[in-house]
């Protein structure tokens, strides 16, 4: 404990003389979030300054071992990290899905050389990376892909369609669930990597309802992919049509991370907030209103307890291994709650798309957006099925 | 601190729910007084079964001759005996009234607390006056006489009140009905010249009476706490019975929750188990996840009063009104998934649906709890 409290006060002074004051403010738009990649800009000089700066302490990914890019820290002390970290407001140094699924993905299931290269790139945010899971006609029934990578011996050649790929026009490398195996539906699906910039690799922006477009389609025609990128790298995770063990244990740690399971800002009470929210637009709470604030701030502080519940069982093994589908279902169910309430309070000025005043729409955009917590990373009705036949038992789920 | 039970607490929890089961079930206790018509509406002999399993006086501090635990290892007996909707004096005596008399003097607790150790006696608390429970106006008063005082005024949903051997009553000794400050607390004993009960089963099969106090005289040291400043123990009294109830309910959810699901089990309609259709599985899945919640917020509340911490008082509130909605939501589910049986007295799921409705209304019900979560949050 002693040691724990040293580490908290070295922190502290770490972080008060790196973190630039500009990088202790909300992020306010897309801009502020710093992705990495071949093509990555800084904002401004404190964005650079603070990513540089966490690169070289291992801070970028603080839980990972320190040869691979990380800190090497304890689970304890990457908690005092992110305690010391929420404390200033410090906005995350990098943000990618490198960090959130590939990097997970490979300390699981990599090989040494795999770790070695992409880890250590993802860590220093020199490459970008994207998701290639769902496809038009497999979405919840996901392990039904059909793109389809034809053995060529030393390589693949692949054809197939993917969609819903997070910012696939920015990135510069994809983790795609590449069909390897036509006859055998779970045991004929590889976990392949390779460049976005191949030739016959295409994407196309997805325009959403919230009239941004943070997804895309993606096409491969003819896309050969390497089965080798050196000594010990190969270009799959796990084994060859073994790529759904490798996607459903990621599955299972985005749903952890989609539920948001250590509460923060989604799973907060809003009443007091949505009050004073009013007070500013001249306004209050009809009763009816604030009864209906009162009843979700119950269920929303009681799902914050049984975040920090989860939590605690995980490290001790205690938690039921379906308990993460719990946590998404009620999580996303409640934060689009959430939203919906925040409109409600906003009245007409909430309605507004493009106004100064809403930050160019951002509480329509926002509740819009939240419509999709509930269907990504697996629907409520998949996690619903998950809690039937894992935890429930009942027969035929 | 974890948010799940320690190793001591596991053992608890072991123990109190092989008792609760082998000799709290509903058919050795609840049906078993029910069908008596039985005045108290509970056995005095499991009480006394309960205090040699040393549960009476668990939350009594040990230099009064209690286990000096606290309300997790309450809590852990309290959910055993809402699975089992086990009629038992322990909230009301070795939750709200054990924790208003460690308020009292040492003659006040000389006094009660050696025979609530023993499961000898049985206490009741008086707070309500009206059919909500709104303790924020109390209009029972205790005007000064010679030493003493006198007690005037009607308690309603004294849960116990006939069989109790002393009341913890909350009275007005100044000001007028809606302060805040002029309340004391009175230990007073089933004797006293002056009381009278109207009896009234529940629909849960609970006893309660309609408590009439007609210029009761009490001594000065039937008082607990201070005079005029009872609020202080009014509310801590509230605070460990509102967490106390809440545990309960969680087992009343569980209960109801596993009975249903075995239902689904075992019941084939169409040729089928119901429990395969997809439209019941989704309702199962989603009570599960919301007893789970309930469950995790009410170890919270509880870990917080235990700590002495000042966010106790939200999180009791908040674990109270979760409790009420996800024990509201298992009983009905319950009885619609059994179908018709679930509507006859031959099976206990509509028991669970009467125990939830009695309890939840006890100490305040989800709509006063969560209007008192926006109050203390400042909306």
């Amino acid at each position: 404990m002693a040691d724990l409290e040293t580490f908290r006060s070295e922190t502290r002074a770490w972080l008060e003389a790196n973190c630039p004051p500009e990088m202790r403010e909300p992020v306010r738009d897309d801009e502020d979030v710093y992705w990495g990649g071949r093509r990555a800009t800084f904002k401004n000089d404190a964005q650079k300054a603070w990513f540089e700066a966490c690169v070289a302490k291992g801070y970028t990914v603080p839980a990972w071992p320190k040869e691979y890019g990380g800190a090497g820290l304890s689970p304890a002390e990457a908690k005092v990290l992110r305690e010391e970290m929420s404390r200033i407001n410090a906005r995350p140094p990098l943000s990618s899905f490198g960090i959130w699924m590939l990097g997970p993905a490979l300390l699981q299931f990599g090989t040494e050389g795999q770790k070695q290269r992409f880890l250590n790139e993802i860590a220093r945010g020199e490459i970008r990376w994207c998701q290639g899971y769902s496809e038009p006609g497999s979405g919840s029934d996901l392990v039904s892909l059909q793109t389809y990578g034809e053995d060529k011996g030393d390589h693949w050649v692949v054809n197939g369609q993917k969609i819903w790929t997070s910012y696939a026009d920015q990135a510069d490398w994809i983790f795609c669930l590449v069909r390897t195996d036509k006859n055998d539906k779970y045991k004929g699906i590889t976990f392949m990597l390779y460049d976005m910039a191949s030739e016959g690799v295409t994407t196309k922006p997805i325009l959403l309802i919230s009239g941004n477009s943070p997804f895309c389609e993606t096409f491969f025609d003819n896309v050969k992919v390497p089965k080798s990128y050196g000594e010990d790298v190969p270009a799959y995770v796990g084994e060859v049509n073994r790529g759904w063990d490798v996607a459903k244990y990621l599955l299972g740690h985005e749903r952890e991370m989609i539920s948001g399971a250590g509460g923060g800002e989604r799973s907060a009470a809003i009443g007091a907030m949505m009050k004073r929210h009013a007070a500013k637009l001249g306004d209050e709470l009809d009763p009816v209103l604030r009864a209906e604030l009162a009843m979700f701030d119950v269920d929303a502080l009681a799902y914050t307890a049984m975040g920090e519940k989860f939590l605690d069982e995980i490290k001790v093994g205690k938690a039921h291994p379906a308990q993460p589908n719990m946590m998404k279902y009620v999580g996303t169910e409640l934060n689009k709650r959430r939203h919906e309430l925040m409109m409600a309070v906003g009245g007409s000025r909430s309605l507004e798309w493009e106004s100064e005043d809403t930050g160019g729409g951002k509480p329509a955009r926002g509740w819009l957006r939240t419509k999709a917590n509930s269907i990504e990373g697996g629907t409520s009705e998949v996690m619903l099925n998950v809690i039937s036949k894992r935890i429930l038992d009942l027969p035929g789920a | 601190m974890p948010l799940y039970h320690n190793d001591d607490q596991a053992m608890l929890a072991d123990t109190a729910a092989g008792f609760m089961a082998e000799e709290g079930n509903i058919a050795k206790q609840l049906r078993h007084w029910r069908d008596r018509n039985c005045k108290d509406g509970f056995g005095h002999g499991l009480w006394k079964q309960m205090a040699e399993m040393g549960f009476t006086g668990m939350l009594v501090d040990e230099a009064d001759g209690g286990l000096g635990m606290g309300h997790v290892e309450a809590g852990i007996v309290l959910e055993e005996i809402g699975r089992n909707l086990t009629p038992s004096p322990f909230l009301t005596s070795s939750v709200l009234a054990a924790t208003a008399l460690k308020h009292g003097s040492d003659d006040v607790k000389g006094r009660y607390l050696p025979d609530l150790i023993a499961g000898d006696s049985v206490f009741a608390v008086a707070i309500d006056e009206t059919a909500k429970h709104r303790p924020s106006r109390i209009a029972t008063r205790a005007e000064k006489s010679g030493n003493g005082f006198k007690l005037s005024g009607t308690k309603s949903f004294v849960v116990q009140g006939g069989s109790a051997d002393m009341i913890v009553v909350a009275a007005r000794t100044s000001g007028s009905d809606d302060d805040v400050d002029g309340i004391t607390l009175f230990a007073v004993p089933k004797d006293a010249a002056g009381i009278s009960h109207d009896a009234v089963r529940l629909v849960d099969s609970s006893m309660a009476t309609h408590t009439k106090f007609d210029g009761v005289e009490l001594d000065g040291d039937a008082v607990i706490g201070e005079i005029d400043g009872g609020r202080a123990v009014l509310d801590a009294m509230l605070l460990a019975g509102r967490v106390g109830a809440a545990a309960e309910g969680v087992g009343v959810a569980r209960g109801a929750m596993d009975m249903t699901v075995d239902y689904l089990k075992q019941r084939k309609q169409f040729g089928r188990l119901i429990g395969e259709f997809q439209a019941l599985q989704h309702r199962a899945s989603h009570l599960y996840s919301e007893v789970e919640i309930a469950r995790a917020v009410t170890i919270k509340a509880q870990q917080l009063l235990d700590a002495g911490s000042q966010q106790a008082d939200l999180m009791a509130s908040v674990a109270k009104a979760k409790v009420a909605k996800t024990a509201r939501l298992a009983v009905q589910e319950g009885v619609q998934m059994h179908g018709g049986i679930g509507m006859t007295d031959e099976y206990d799921i509509g028991l669970y649906m009467k125990r939830d409705r009695a309890l939840a209304e006890f100490l305040g019900d989800a709509y006063f709890h969560a209007n008192r979560v926006a109050e203390l949050s400042g909306y």
